[in-house]
């Protein structure tokens, strides 16, 4: 079949890879229909994710059509149109069973790797390296799906595809920044990062009923999106002292919930820098997050980190009694609801969709994607 | 309180050696005597499930099974109904490692051992051991 796959720093090509085929009885093989890029792809694109490999095939956000079935799954059958959770969760391990899936025992093929990172095996991810995963990635033709029953989910035939594909990482995560943070009615919230995962965190937090939402970025086209599509109000930093606008328009307070939705960089900060429990990174938007939080409030990290982040103000989180919460998302326990949302409308995500090109055009789509040329915010690929 | 004990390898002997050390709730693993010269660093794993579940009839799950006679093996319920706790190490007094175990087992018997228990709890809790795409890392030698 024809993949994407990395070959080396900021180098992608689509090959002819081997098909996938079944290797676990909860497997599924998925025809893929639609296949996302996303800020998490960056930096593995510039090669600062161990592990990874010439060869590999990259993407995780997915929808495609049922082909094969193995013989434990139960909720599935050959021609159903799922869209599949990017995170992989066994749901069975103690995590699973409190629908913390991004945490599972038995997502990865890399565990002693994750260990050595960062302590415990975390869940895995569609296109990541062993100790993220050991899976292909979805921007290809056929994606194997691991349980299935667990990470796969019917799309209602009303949502089309533009929109359901949204439902398999950027809508989940987006959900999971606003639940992290306890938004309620009344709250105002401020995300750093006008990307999918920024603006429907910022979406997710108007649906739980927020006051005031203000997305931080300074991409002109994003920020646009923000108003138009999210209803968000937004700030460009490039030409507004953010922590004072912030604290304009939340009454002297700061915002109660600051969400920062940017991540690591895609090239390393500096020469040491960059691998796992490597150099350090920096992280502005998450300082200004800190700075600009209301007494006693909460700062959520969704940003993709695999290391070691320097110049943390962990003065003002201890002195003003910060809460501070990070996660990946745990896609299994949402996606349901949000494709229900998305079926009444609630929730659109098509327009994030900027650029809609053929696999084989998957290079020229990362190639915007990261330079966020032409207004770019994911290009979707169909094989 | 729930006691479990020492497990036998096979269905037979398992009343005999279930009586032979019994681990409590809030026991530490047993530990090794002064100049015992085993790795005194139990492997533990946390598996979903009541002991019974997890190990039903006292038989040693796969893939510890194959390891019979070169590693000791305990398990105790875990607290806040976690499940049960599973507890690995090599046999102090095994006289070396021999044939097929000595080749299993490697020069890394700690890591070794936890990736057999991380197997024995994908087995009990999915049924079945998770297997990687890129057979890159289905081969042993790739950290994993
Ligand atoms: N937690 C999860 O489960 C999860 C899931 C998906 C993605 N992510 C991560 O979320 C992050 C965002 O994802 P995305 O796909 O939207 O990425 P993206 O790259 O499309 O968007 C990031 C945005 O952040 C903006 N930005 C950069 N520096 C900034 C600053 N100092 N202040 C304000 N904005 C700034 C950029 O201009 C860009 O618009 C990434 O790190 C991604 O890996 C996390
Ligand atoms: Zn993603
Ligand atoms: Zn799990």
């Amino acid at each position: 079949m024809r993949a994407l796959c990395w070959e080396g720093a900021n180098a992608v090509a689509v090959r002819e890879v081997p098909d996938p085929e079944l290797r676990n009885a909860h497997d599924i093989i998925v025809r893929v229909r639609r296949s996302a890029t996303c800020g998490a792809d960056l930096p593995l694109l510039a090669g600062r994710i161990p592990y990874l490999a010439a060869g590999d095939v990259l993407g995780h956000e997915f929808l495609g059509d049922v082909v094969e079935v193995g013989p434990e799954v139960r909720r599935h059958r050959v021609a159903d149109r799922v869209v599949v959770c990017a995170g992989i969760a066994c749901g069975a391990c103690w995590f699973c069973r409190q629908g913390l899936f991004a945490c599972c025992d038995n997502g990865t093929t890399g565990a002693s790797a994750a260990e050595s990172a960062w302590g415990q095996p975390t869940g895995g991810c569609y296109g990541h390296p062993g100790p993220l995963g050991g899976f292909a990635g979805s921007h290809a033709e056929y994606v194997r799906v691991p349980y299935a029953d667990v990470g796969a989910f019917a799309v209602p035939e009303e949502v089309s595809d533009d929109r359901a594909v949204f439902a398999s990482d950027a809508a989940p995560t987006g959900w999971l920044g606003a639940e992290l943070g306890e938004v309620r009615p009344g709250d105002v919230v401020a995300v750093w990062g006008a990307g999918a995962v920024g603006q429907l965190t910022a979406g997710a937090a108007l649906l739980r009923g927020a006051d005031r939402v203000v997305v931080v970025d300074d991409h002109d086209d994003r920020l646009r999106m923000v108003e138009q599509h999210v209803g968000a109000e937004p700030l460009n930093y490039r030409f507004v002292d953010v922590l004072a606008e912030l604290r304009e328009r939340s009454g002297g307070r700061g915002p109660d919930v600051c969400v920062e939705a940017v991540g690591m960089a895609a090239e390393p900060p500096g020469l040491l820098a960059g691998r796992l429990g490597g150099g350090a990174e920096r992280s502005l938007a998450l300082r200004e997050a800190v700075h600009a939080c209301r007494k006693a409030g909460t700062v959520v990290v969704l940003g993709t980190w695999t290391g070691v982040v320097d110049t943390f103000p962990l003065g003002a989180v201890m002195q003003k009694g910060l809460t501070v919460r990070s996660a990946r998302q745990h896609g299994q326990r949402w996606i349901p609801m949000l494709l229900d949302r998305m079926a009444r409308d609630e929730l659109r995500t098509e327009h994030l969709a900027t650029h809609r090109l053929p696999l084989e055009r998957a290079a020229d789509g990362y190639a915007l994607f990261r330079e966020r040329a032409d207004g770019c915010v994911r290009a979707v690929f169909s094989p | 309180m729930a006691r479990m004990g020492r497990l036998a390898g096979g269905g037979s002997k398992v009343a005999r050696a279930a009586r032979t050390l019994v681990v409590r709730r809030r026991e530490r693993w047993p530990h090794a005597a002064g100049t015992d010269p085993r790795p005194g660093r139990w492997q533990v794993v946390t598996v979903a499930g009541r002991p019974e579940e997890v190990l039903p009839r006292g038989r040693w799950p796969e893939p510890l099974r194959r390891l019979y006679g070169a590693v000791e093996l305990y398990a105790r319920p875990a607290p806040g109904g976690r499940g049960t706790e599973l507890a690995a190490r090599l046999l102090g007094n095994a006289p070396g490692l021999r044939g097929m175990v000595a080749h299993l087992v490697g020069d890394d018997p700690g890591r070794f051992i936890r990736q057999a228990l991380r197997e024995a709890k994908q087995l009990a809790e999915t049924g079945e051991v998770l297997r990687a795409d890129c057979s890159r890392w289905d081969r042993p030698g790739v950290p994993g």
